[in-house]
């Protein structure tokens, strides 16, 4: 159709600022109040036959958004043609085919679900009742007091990402101006978490590349260093990007300074099973401050312990020092969510409760659990075998061995990282991070060739 | 903050869990929410133990037993679905499948804008999501603009716009008087509005009045909106679910595109595929060109990113698989006019059952009125004696959800309608 573009005389809106801008409120954006439409009429009333035309779009100025860094590199990868090309980019586990593995346990559920011939009727706002009441327990352990006496407030959310953003709006409503401490390095989209909820976010040293270890000291001077009464967000286990987890031992230090400045510890657990191969010992962590009495905000993922990555299924909890006030955290959990999403989805919710609610299943997924961070654990094996037989610089390599979890950080920076991708086809995010869960024992070998190459020969 | 310092004044110690009962909380000055007006509803529904309460409340259908549906269309496709997809993250943007079959439905089977690519669009947490996706959106890039919304609405669209941080407006909507639209004020409220503000329209089956412009007032809103340069944003959550026939639901979008507006849409399939709780939806911005598009699509990922990465995979692949397959997209159809049908009828059983009753009252709103609900006229009073008397429940603005209505309790709803009107 044609198309009659008018001259506008004010100025169109300026481009995307970047969100530490728009944060500081340093810059306006243009006035709405111009006219931005053109078009001609004919007729001043009635019946009226308008000339087809089309408005100047009100988004004229909307710049193209940067690729996401992690999820990004897998669509980077589909475009790329090279018969090489290794995807270690995003955390999805993969079979030693590198096929995509959906567990036994969750197509019997499932089938169950499916014979069943469930409605599919609104979940109430804070989820599936069911899976609440699994989730909690697989957390804490079904014993734990502060589940008996009723102090955790439990939401379904989406996935890890939804309930991180729910606690983040949570923390702006009720605590305004105060700080989340987040690791460096940490998963990347934390910070947009943050942003995107207005949180304010300072970081707290973790990552020590003269090591390839923890800083121990820098992180417990910086948690002190914070102002009281900070949020203070820990990886459960399986640190992400890094594979870097304290020891128990460092865990109660990390305990005790967090309880003398008053702050609150919110844990991110996406990997409760893939570290170790064991729920129990994996959830440790988040145990010892329960039991310290301490309140605690905790957000789980069901992603990759259960593969169920695109179902988005997690859970926010919110433990408390009274029922009273985590019926009213909760309900306040709820007021968040209804502007946001309304309710969760069903059918992830629904898969948990049936494999975690189930005894059978449940010991069957403990196996399949156990089978998949075992694979892990041999591809770490074998590409530090690969890595120490290839490279005769006599560079140490056995931080791989060290780190745990889906992931390892190489110590390669973005130049090197960029050889690995270009020259290499090996896919993975631009900190350093490769994803193991992406790699093969047949691969292993082609992997230690561009990681040699990448860190001798590119600086 | 009077509790920070009232925290950091405590002693630290280690505690116990004993400890903890006098540890002073972070929380105490969270206060309970108040309940959702809406799904608040169904839950003091559940809890009723009475063997004749009905529940009008909450808008799902139900068939005429008062069971909800899982459509024939959707089992079938759940079937072929089982055991073959992975559950690999779904792009940011969602179902690509899902997103264009949606947009047809929408824009057009053949539309020139899907064709010429200038439609970005994302999957959404059904029609919450895409609207909060939209609020988000209009907040970023026009940070100063304001939302109009009517009078009255969803409850839940106040809330969106306003955890976005928009300014919200009003326009007049709903003619207390005629139970029918305040055409002349509505006009005027665009008129009157600053050049350039966004206006919340309710593409068809209006929530919580059912009450929709005609054609001919359409046309005439869509000039006045162009001649102010305002933005149409769309919410279309009953597509089929108005008539019984999608294309004749989408009129008004229809009627716009042809005007050259370059409107957004948030689409549901909560209603018309019954997938409420699979939360799947469309958010769609019509824009100048593909570039454009393709712009403001990257844009509206990186606010899904942050909110929940990417979204839900099963309900999606319920909607590609129907609107994908002839077979499956034509039973679909007979469906969606099949559960439309049984809600005009209702409507119809309704008001002749009042009329029948000899209520002293005018009751042709109830078949004027379109789609799932009926804005009764009833005050919040009358409602609580339905509630509290008779244990039906609807929400308090006196609206009926028509869906909750069967065969079996049409005759009860009406008495007690009547009994709590009859005075008036």
């Amino acid at each position: 159709m044609a198309s009659t573009m008018l001259s506008i005389a004010s100025a169109t809106p300026s481009a995307s600022l970047s969100m530490h801008e728009k944060l500081k409120g340093k810059v306006k954006l243009g006035s709405t109040t111009n006219s931005t439409a053109g078009f001609i009429k004919t007729k001043s009333f009635g019946r009226v036959s308008m000339v087809a035309a089309v408005n100047v779009s009100r988004f004229e100025g909307v710049t193209m958004a940067p690729p996401d860094p992690i999820l990004g590199v897998s669509e980077a990868f589909k475009a790329d043609t090279d018969e090489k090309k290794l995807n270690l980019g995003v955390g999805a586990y993969r079979t030693e085919e590198l096929q995509p593995y959906v567990l036994d346990v969750v197509k019997k559920a499932e089938n169950l679900m499916l014979e069943r011939g469930e409605n599919k009727e609104y979940l109430p706002i804070e989820g599936l009742a069911a899976f609440n009441k699994v989730t909690a327990e697989l957390l804490f352990g079904a014993d734990n007091s502060v589940l008996k006496e009723q102090r955790v407030a439990t939401v379904q959310g989406l996935s890890g990402t939804g309930s991180l953003r729910l606690a983040a709006a949570l923390i702006e409503r009720y605590f305004p101006g105060a700080k989340v401490l987040i690791s460096s390095p940490t998963w990347g989209n934390h910070k947009n978490i943050f942003n995107d909820a207005r949180v304010p976010w300072s970081e707290y040293r973790y990552y020590d590349p003269k090591t390839v270890g923890l800083d121990f000291e820098g992180m417990i001077a910086d948690i002190k260093a914070a102002p009281g009464g900070s949020f203070i967000l820990l990886h459960g286990c399986a640190h992400n990007p890094t594979g870097i987890d304290p020891t128990p031992e460092q865990w109660e230090k990390i305990a005790d300074v967090i309880q003398e400045k008053n702050h609150i510890p919110f844990f991110d657990v996406a990997y409760q099973g893939f570290a170790s191969g064991s729920l129990d010992n994996d959830a440790s962590s988040v145990r010892l401050f329960a039991t310290r009495g301490m309140e605690l905000l905790v957000a789980q993922s069901y992603s990759k312990n259960l593969g169920l990555y695109a179902e988005r299924i997690g859970a926010m909890n919110v433990v408390c020092s009274s029922s009273d006030l985590a019926a009213r955290v909760k309900s306040q959990l709820k007021r968040l969510a209804r502007p946001m999403y309304s309710n969760p989805p069903v059918h992830g919710a629904r898969i948990v409760a049936n494999v975690v609610g189930n005894p059978a299943l449940f010991d069957e997924w403990k196996a399949e659990m156990e089978m998949m961070a075992g694979r892990i654990k041999n591809v770490r094996q074998k590409l530090f075998d690969s890595l120490s037989a290839k490279d005769k610089s006599g560079k140490d390599w056995s931080f791989i061995l060290r780190q745990i979890g889906m992931f390892s950080f190489t110590g390669l920076n973005k130049a090197q990282s960029d050889n690995m991708t270009n020259k290499w086809h090996v896919y993975m995010t631009k900190d350093g991070r490769i994803s193991l869960a992406g790699l093969s024992l047949a691969k292993c070998e082609y992997l230690a060739d561009a990681i040699i190459d990448s860190y001798h020969n590119v600086s | 903050m009077a509790m920070r310092s009232l925290i950091s004044e405590r002693v630290s110690c280690r505690s116990s869990v004993l400890g903890a009962r006098w540890m002073s909380s972070w929380w105490r000055n969270v206060e309970p929410a108040p309940k959702d007006p809406i799904l608040g509803v169904t839950e003091a529904f559940l809890a009723d133990p009475s063997p004749d309460k009905v529940n009008v409340g909450v808008g799902a259908y139900r068939d005429d037993n008062g069971k909800p549906v899982v459509l024939e269309c959707v089992r079938e496709a759940e079937r072929r679905i089982a055991g073959t997809a992975n559950m690999e993250y779904l792009p940011m943007g969602g179902s690509v499948k899902m997103v264009e079959e949606t947009l047809k439905l929408a824009y057009g089977d053949n539309s020139e804008f899907i064709k010429d690519k200038r439609i970005a669009a994302v999957q959404s947490l059904s029609g919450t999501g895409a609207c909060r996706l939209f609020a988000d959106f209009q907040k970023r890039f026009h940070p100063d603009s304001q939302i109009y919304i009517p009078v009255p609405t969803w409850s839940n669209h106040h809330n969106i716009w306003r955890d976005a941080h928009v300014t919200q407006r009003t326009f007049h909507y709903y003619h207390p008087g005629t139970k029918g639209l305040d055409f002349a004020a509505l006009m005027d409220d665009i008129k009157n509005a600053p050049n350039g503000s966004f206006f919340l329209l309710h593409a068809c089956a209006h929530n919580p009045t059912g009450v929709d412009p005609s054609e001919e007032q359409w046309k005439e809103i869509s000039y006045q909106i162009k001649a102010k340069g305002h933005f149409p944003f769309f919410d279309m959550a009953y597509q089929g679910f108005a008539s019984g026939d999608p294309e004749r639901d989408a009129k008004a979008i229809r009627i716009f595109l042809k005007d050259g507006h370059l409107l957004g849409l948030a689409q549901s399939y909560a209603k018309n595929m019954g997938l409420y709780g699979q939360r799947v939806g469309c958010l769609s911005v019509l824009c100048e060109d593909e570039k454009q598009a393709v712009a403001v699509k990257s844009q509206l990922q990186q606010l899904a990113r942050p909110m929940y990465s990417n979204p839900p995979v099963h309900g999606a692949l319920i909607v590609s698989t129907i609107l994908g397959d002839a077979e499956l997209k034509k039973l679909w159809l007979k469906e969606v006019q099949g559960m439309a049908d049984r809600i005009i009828g209702m409507r119809t059983a309704l008001r002749e059952n009042l009329e029948e009753l000899g209520s002293p009252l005018s009751w042709k709103h109830i078949t004027n009125q379109i789609g799932m609900f009926c804005y009764s006229g009833l005050t919040p009073e009358q409602v609580d004696r339905l509630t509290n008397e008779y244990h039906i429940y609807m929400t308090r603005n006196g609206r009926i959800s028509m869906a909750g209505v069967t065969t079996g309790n049409v005759g009860y709803l009406a008495n007690a309608v009547h009994e709590v009107t009859k005075s008036t």
